[in-house]
C-alpha cells in the first residue's frame, strides 16, 4: 500500500564554515496512487526534499524507500518535473518525449502518440521547443516523464512560471492525467489554492530547519471547485497553519 | 451576377497578392543591387583610368585585362589543374587537422583527466605562429606535399579543438540532470546531450578551421612549390605578370568565400532549432 517511505531524513548544507540544517527529521509516507502537495515558505527545503526523493541528491542521513527499495540514485522510477520544462532545444516535441528511446520502435512510437494526445499537443509533434508556449513545453516534459511509466511523479513548482489562466488549465490537465494513469504525485507549490485543489493531502513545511509542520487531508471529491464553502474552509485551515509557520519564522529571526 | 462579382473579386485579390509578392521581390532585388553600386563604380573608374593610361599597366592592370588573362589561363595555362591541386592540399590538410582537432577536443572536453594532461601542452603549441614553423617544416619534410599538408593541418587543428572543447564544457548542467533522471547511459549522454549541445560551437570551429586552412594553404604554396594557385602567383611575380597575380588572388578570395558560405548553409540547416537574436 505504501509506495514511498521517508524515515528520519536529515540534510545539511555546508555554508562557509557553518553547517545549515536544511531538512530535519522528515517522516513521510505516500500511498500508491496518492496525490501529495507540499507547501512552505521559500527556502524551507522543498526542492531539496524533492531532489532527495528523486535520487538527484544522495548526501543525506536517513532513509528513503520507493516500493520497498532504497533510493540510491536518479532513475526513471521517479519522474521529475522541474520548474522549467528543460526540453532538449534541438529535438522536436515527439523526439523530446522519446529522448533516448528510439522512435523507430513501434511500441515507443505508439506510446508517444498516446501521450501527445493525453497532454493535448496533437499537431505539434514536429514543433521545436522554441515554437511552444510555457504551458505547452511543460506538458511535453510531463509526457516525457510519463512515457517511462514512473512509479511516482515529483513536481517542483511546475506551473510557477505560468499565468493564472494557463495554470488552472494545467492543474485540470494534471488531474486528468492522474485519473487516467494513477501515478502517485508529490507536487511542490507555494500556492495554497493549488495545493488544496490538487492534493489528497497537503503537507505544510516550516523553515530553518525544514520540518513537516502539519499534514492536512483534503476530503473533497474531485472535480473540486475553488469557490465552494468547503474548499474555503480548507483554505482557512491551511492559512492558519501557515500563519503559525510564519510566526515561528518571526520569532526565529527576532532571536538572531 | 453576384457570382460573377465574387469571381472577379477573387481575381482582384489574387492579382493583388501577386503584386505584393513581386513588390517584395523587387525590394529584395533593390537591396542586393545597392551592394553592387560601389564595386561597379570602382571597377569603372579603374577601367577608365587604365584605358586612359593614367596608371601603369604593370602595376595595376585593367579589370578587362585581368578577365581576359583569366580566360587565357583556363584555356592554355592549366589554371584548372593548378586550382585542383590547391584544393586537394587545402582539403587534405583541413581534414587531417580538423578531424584531429575535433577528436582531441571531444576527448579533452569529456574527461577532466585528459584535459589536465593534454591541454597545457596543446595550448603551448597553439601560441606558436604558423608562419614561424615554416622553416622547420621545410627542414624536416622538404618542399614536398607533406610539409604543406602538415602546415595546413596545424592551422586547422586549433580552431576546431578550442571550440569543440568550449562547446562541450558549456552544456547546461540542468540538462545533465534531465539526462540522469531519464537514465541516459554514458553513450546516450554523449550522443544525445553533449554533442548536440556543443554543435553550434563545433560548427563555428569548423568555419574558423576552414578559413585558417585556406590561409595556411596560401602560405604553404608561397613558400615554394611547382604547382598550385600559389605557385602561379609566385611565378607570375617573377616575370611581373601582374594580371596573373590578380587572378590568383581573386581565386583565393572567391573560393574562401564560397567554402565559408557552404558551411553557413549547412549550419543554418543543422541549427534551425536555435532560438537566438537574429538581428
Ligand atoms: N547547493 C546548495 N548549497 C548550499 N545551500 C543550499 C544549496 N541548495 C539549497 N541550499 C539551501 O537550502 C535551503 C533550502 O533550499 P531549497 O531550494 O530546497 O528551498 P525551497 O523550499 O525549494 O525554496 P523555494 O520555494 O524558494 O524554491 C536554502 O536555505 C538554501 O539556501
Ligand atoms: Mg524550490
Amino acid at each position: 500500500m505504501t509506495l514511498l517511505e521517508i524515515k528520519q531524513l536529515n540534510k545539511f548544507f555546508q555554508k562557509g564554515k557553518e553547517q545549515i540544517h536544511v531538512l530535519k527529521e522528515i517522516e513521510l509516507q505516500v500511498k500508491r496512487g496518492e496525490f501529495i502537495t507540499v507547501i512552505g515558505p521559500s527556502g524551507c527545503g522543498k526542492s531539496t526534499l524533492l531532489k532527495a526523493i528523486g535520487g538527484l541528491d544522495t548526501e543525506y542521513s536517513g532513509e528513503i524507500k520507493l516500493d520497498g527499495e532504497r533510493v540510491t540514485g536518479a532513475s526513471i522510477k521517479q519522474g521529475v518535473i522541474f520548474q522549467e520544462p528543460r526540453l532538449f532545444p534541438w529535438l522536436t516535441v515527439e523526439r523530446n518525449i522519446a529522448a533516448n528511446l528510439p522512435l523507430t520502435d513501434i511500441e515507443v512510437k505508439e506510446n508517444v502518440e498516446k501521450l501527445i494526445k493525453l497532454v493535448r499537443l496533437d499537431g505539434f509533434e514536429r514543433a521545436y521547443p522554441k515554437e511552444l508556449s510555457g504551458g505547452m513545453a511543460q506538458r511535453v516534459s510531463i509526457a516525457r516523464a510519463l512515457l517511462r511509466k514512473p512509479k511516482i511523479l515529483l513536481l517542483d513548482e511546475p506551473f510557477g512560471a505560468l499565468d493564472a489562466f494557463t495554470r488552472s488549465h494545467m492543474q485540470q490537465a494534471l488531474l486528468d492525467i492522474w485519473k487516467e494513469e494513477r501515478t502517485s504525485m508529490v507536487f511542490v507549490t507555494h500556492d495554497i489554492d493549488e495545493a488544496i485543489y490538487l492534493g489528497n493531502k497537503v503537507i505544510i513545511m516550516s523553515a530553518r530547519p525544514g520540518t513537516i509542520q502539519k499534514i492536512i487531508s483534503i476530503d473533497l471529491p474531485f472535480p473540486r471547485k475553488k469557490s465552494t464553502k468547503s474548499f474555503q474552509e480548507y483554505r482557512q485551515l491551511v492559512l492558519k497553519e501557515f500563519e503559525k509557520v510564519e510566526e515561528l519564522e518571526l520569532i526565529d529571526s527576532a532571536g538572531i | 451576377m453576384s457570382n460573377q462579382t465574387a469571381i472577379s473579386l477573387e481575381k482582384v485579390k489574387s492579382t493583388k497578392k501577386k503584386l505584393v509578392k513581386s513588390n517584395r521581390d523587387l525590394g529584395k532585388l533593390k537591396v542586393i543591387l545597392k551592394g553592387f553600386i560601389l564595386p561597379i563604380f570602382m571597377l569603372t573608374i579603374w577601367e577608365l583610368t587604365g584605358a586612359l593610361g593614367l596608371i601603369s599597366a604593370t602595376l595595376l592592370p585593367r579589370p578587362s585585362v585581368i578577365f581576359t588573362t583569366f580566360i587565357d589561363l583556363i584555356l592554355t595555362g592549366n589554371l584548372l589543374q593548378h586550382f585542383q591541386i590547391s584544393l586537394l592540399r587545402a582539403l587534405g590538410g583541413f581534414l587531417l587537422g580538423g578531424t584531429l582537432g575535433l577528436l582531441v577536443g571531444v576527448a579533452v572536453g569529456l574527461k577532466k583527466n585528459v584535459e589536465q594532461t593534454v591541454d597545457p601542452t596543446i595550448q603551448m603549441f597553439r601560441t606558436i605562429p604558423t608562419l614561424a614553423v615554416i622553416p622547420l617544416f621545410i627542414l624536416w619534410f622538404g618542399f614536398g606535399e607533406v610539409s604543406k599538408i602538415l602546415l595546413i593541418a596545424k592551422g586547422a587543428f586549433f580552431p576546431l579543438y578550442v571550440n569543440t572543447f568550449l562547446g562541450i564544457r558549456s552544456v547546461d548542467s540542468k540538462l545533465f540532470e534531465v539526462g540522469k533522471v531519464l537514465e541516459f547511459n554514458r553513450w546516450k549522454q554523449i550522443t544525445h546531450l553533449i554533442l548536440p549541445s556543443a554543435l553550434p560551437n563545433i560548427l563555428l570551429g569548423l568555419r574558423l578551421s576552414l578559413g585558417v586552412a585556406w590561409l595556411a594553404l596560401v602560405a604553404a604554396e608561397l613558400m615554394g612549390s611547382s604547382e598550385g594557385v600559389g605557385y602561379l602567383i609566385m611565378d607570375a611575380r617573377q616575370f611581373s605578370q601582374t594580371a596573373i597575380v590578380f587572378v590568383g588572388i581573386i581565386i583565393f578570395a572567391v573560393f574562401g568565400k564560397v567554402s565559408d558560405s557552404l558551411v553557413k548553409v549547412f549550419e543554418r540547416r543543422l541549427l534551425k532549432w536555435q532560438d537566438n537574436f537574429k538581428g
